[in-house]
């Protein structure tokens, strides 16, 4: 099984076999269970992953599926990762392998809470994820090659040929991951001169005067 | 482009800079941290090799694992007591305040950050929770993060933010008796959707919104997040400033009066202009009940569960998942749906105004057998004024359990959740699959006047049925006489 390491400075590309998991409104509580929340590391989180869903489906959730093991790059539908803010969510889909998202659109702290881990969410018309989840379900196996400089995604199929669908992302956060700077907490640490500016005209912090 | 709202006000207060990727980055005036979203942030800021900033503006404590039956130490499960003894850790290391079990302050994190007066208009309030959004309630802008920006703010007191447009949802009117401001929301969500809010910050305003407490306009913003505004907010006004004076944390003496005008100048201008606005009537709302899968499922008492052919086309396949999830069927009333577990708490509806209209239900009547129902209190202050006032044995009387403090069966991290197929009627947040603590258990959202009318009746039924008898005595409202109601107004 490939792993593929964690994200690190700039990404701009990532190539990975795909795994379509289709359904609106997938929420944080079904990516990951409230009980797997119980840690005080992200390390384990991995085995978690949709396990509700999973045991339900005993084996035949796209998660276990033998075709999928090894994939990278989540396809998803409507308003993924809604509800509870936990990142734990990205994270344990990190942890279990994932390095991208394609979808047709992602609840906004799923979101944000993917580009902190350098994971882009990326956006494409439902239509044309609806031809990837196929084409994916068609030819497991190919490679997927996600863009950001070109903000395409190509199927690289060995029975059907390359196939590529235009994807969207905010040029900020497209921004970010380019340069390597999804990871914020160093250019927020940088500005502490800024920061004390700020801080001395709030009227709250100084007797209301 | 929104201008002159409160929303724009307090952003340009609290601009530090702007950063290379295209947002900005933020001063946060309050953050909240509790045991489940923190401890990976702690170390992290380790990892860098960082301190926290500014440990005097973020509080902490301890909600979500905590038992409700013994909160005795150590807890019977030894996870819970980690995540608690990792939090202990952390917050005496760096210097951070941590309101603990039996210190008086302890509780639900958005509970508490109210009644202590640190949450305040005007501010930027930022907790690794999503239902941060209930601090909108005082005219803050407050909003859930993710671990990641967890560690930021400890960090470097400030996160990379976007900036929101911002939607006035106007509400004319008033709620009648026996509709609640959490009927109020899920009227809203309903509306709008789940992600209608997606990309905006609610301000909630009008005459209804204005009439409202700052209980039930804490309960209102707290849901904004469930439909999809990851802020809402009310402007600050005499209903706020009244709740905050004399609160521990609130500004005394000559500060008080300071504050107050500040506070004031912050509220939305007259001509402020919005990106977008909706417009609601309170009197038309009925007591609402959620059927589904989603907090936006919902419908009034009174309806039925809607069937595939009312619905839009792109929300049918949900309902129809949450038609065999919930196993209920299209055009059946809500009214009458059986429930095993009732459950009275929560950040949305755990406050005391919340349990006094439980309360008031729950007097004189029984639970009816067979059903399972508690109550937690959302604080450890909820607790002793609700017991002062002899709430605790209204309920016990009832038949109801009285727990200590905490998130219970919202999410059901700690011992308390539903078994296998259970329904429960909840005051809580959301109804997600699974969300209750059994993979395949049910939530149906509601008041939780409406949750206490459905512990003594055993299925939902419209609390205002109760609300209109005289008095009861009876150990069952449907051996009650109904006529008897006539002229018994609340
Ligand atoms: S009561 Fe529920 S929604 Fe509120 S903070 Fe606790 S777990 Fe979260």
């Amino acid at each position: 099984m490939t792993r593929h390491p964690l994200p690190a400075g700039p990404i701009s590309a990532h190539r990975g076999r795909g795994l379509p998991l289709p359904g609106a409104d997938i929420d944080t509580d079904r990516i990951i269970p409230a009980r797997f929340l119980k840690c005080i590391t992200f390390d384990h989180l991995a085995t978690g992953v949709f396990a509700d869903d999973r045991s339900e489906r005993a084996g035949a959730h796209p998660f276990d599926r033998e075709e999928h093991q090894g994939a990278s790059v989540l396809v998803v539908n409507r308003n993924f990762g809604c509800g509870s803010s936990r990142e734990h969510a990205p994270q344990a889909l990190m942890r279990w392998g994932i390095r991208a998202l394609v979808g047709e659109s992602f609840a906004e702290i799923f979101f944000g809470n993917c580009l902190a881990l350098g994971l882009p969410c990326l956006t494409a018309d439902p239509d044309h994820v609806a031809e990837l989840q196929e084409a994916i379900a068609v030819d497991p196996g190919a490679e997927l090659l996600v863009d950001l400089e070109a903000m395409e995604v190509v199927l690289e199929s060995e029975f059907a040929g390359d196939n590529r669908w235009p994807v969207t992302l905010d040029p900020g956060p497209r921004r970010m991951l380019l340069s390597g700077h999804w990871d914020g907490t160093s250019q927020l640490v940088a500005r502490d001169a800024e920061l004390t500016t700020t801080a001395a005209a709030l009227p709250y912090l100084n007797g209301f005067r | 482009m929104s201008a002159g709202t409160l929303y724009d006000k307090v952003w340009d207060l609290h601009r530090v800079a702007e950063l290379p990727g295209g947002s900005t980055q933020l001063f946060i005036g309050l953050h909240l941290i509790h045991e489940v979203t923190s401890p990976q942030a702690f170390a992290a800021l380790r990892d860098l090799g960082l301190s926290v900033r500014h440990p005097e503006r973020t509080v902490a404590t301890v909600d979500h694992i905590v038992p409700t039956t013994s909160q005795a130490r150590p807890f019977a499960d030894p996870l819970a007591e980690e995540m608690l003894a990792t939090l202990e850790a952390n917050c005496a290391e760096h210097g951070i305040t941590l309101h603990g079990l039996g210190s008086g302050r302890q509780g639900i994190v958005h509970v508490i950050a109210p009644e202590l007066g640190l949450t305040q208009p005007g501010m930027t309030v930022a907790c690794g929770d999503s239902h941060t959004s209930t601090h909108g309630a005082f005219g803050a802008i407050a909003f859930g993060i993710g671990t990641s920006q967890v560690r930021d703010v400890l960090a470097s007191q400030s996160l990379a933010m976007a900036k929101l447009k911002v939607r006035r949802i106007w509400v004319d009117g008033r709620l009648q008796s026996g509709v609640y401001a959490k009927d109020l929301v899920l009227h809203i969500i309903r509306t709008l959707g789940v992600k209608g809010g997606v990309g905006y910050a609610y301000e909630f305003a009008g005459p209804a919104i204005e009439a409202l407490s700052m209980e039930e306009r804490m309960t209102l913003c707290n849901m904004a997040i469930e439909g999809g505004a990851r802020c809402g907010y009310v402007n600050p006004d005499q209903v706020t400033f009244d709740y905050l004076r004399g609160r521990p944390e609130a500004p005394a003496g000559e500060d008080w009066d300071r504050a107050v005008a500040w506070w004031r100048s912050l509220a939305s201008d007259a001509a402020a202009e919005f990106d977008d606005e909706a417009r609601f009537d309170a009197a038309a709302i009925a007591p609402t009940v959620t059927w589904g899968i989603t907090p936006g499922q919902g419908i009034g008492v009174d309806e039925t569960v809607p069937t595939p052919e009312e619905l839009d086309p792109d929300e049918r396949p949900l309902a129809g998942e949450a038609y065999r999830y919930m196993d209920l069927r299209p055009g059946v009333p809500i009214a009458g749906t059986p429930v095993d577990v009732c459950f009275i708490g929560s950040c949305t509806n755990g406050r005391l105004s919340d349990l006094q209209a439980a309360a008031a239900v729950a007097q004189g009547r029984q639970v009816a057998p067979g059903i399972r129902a508690f109550v937690v209190p959302g604080s450890e202050q909820v607790a002793a004024a609700a017991e002062a006032e002899g709430l605790h044995e209204v309920f016990r009387s009832a038949g109801f359990e009285w727990r200590q403090p905490g998130c219970s069966m919202c999410l059901a991290m700690n011992p308390d959740r539903l078994e296998g197929r259970q329904i429960s009627a909840s005051s809580s947040n959301r109804n997600f699959k699974g969300r209750q603590g059994s993979a395949s258990g049910r939530t149906l959202l509601m008041s939780p006047a409406m949750v206490a009318a459905a512990a003594v009746a055993g299925h939902v039924v419209d609390v205002r049925l109760l609300l209109a008898e005289p008095g009861a005595t009876g150990s069952c409202i449907d051996s009650a006489p109904a006529a008897s109601a006539a002229g018994a107004g609340r």
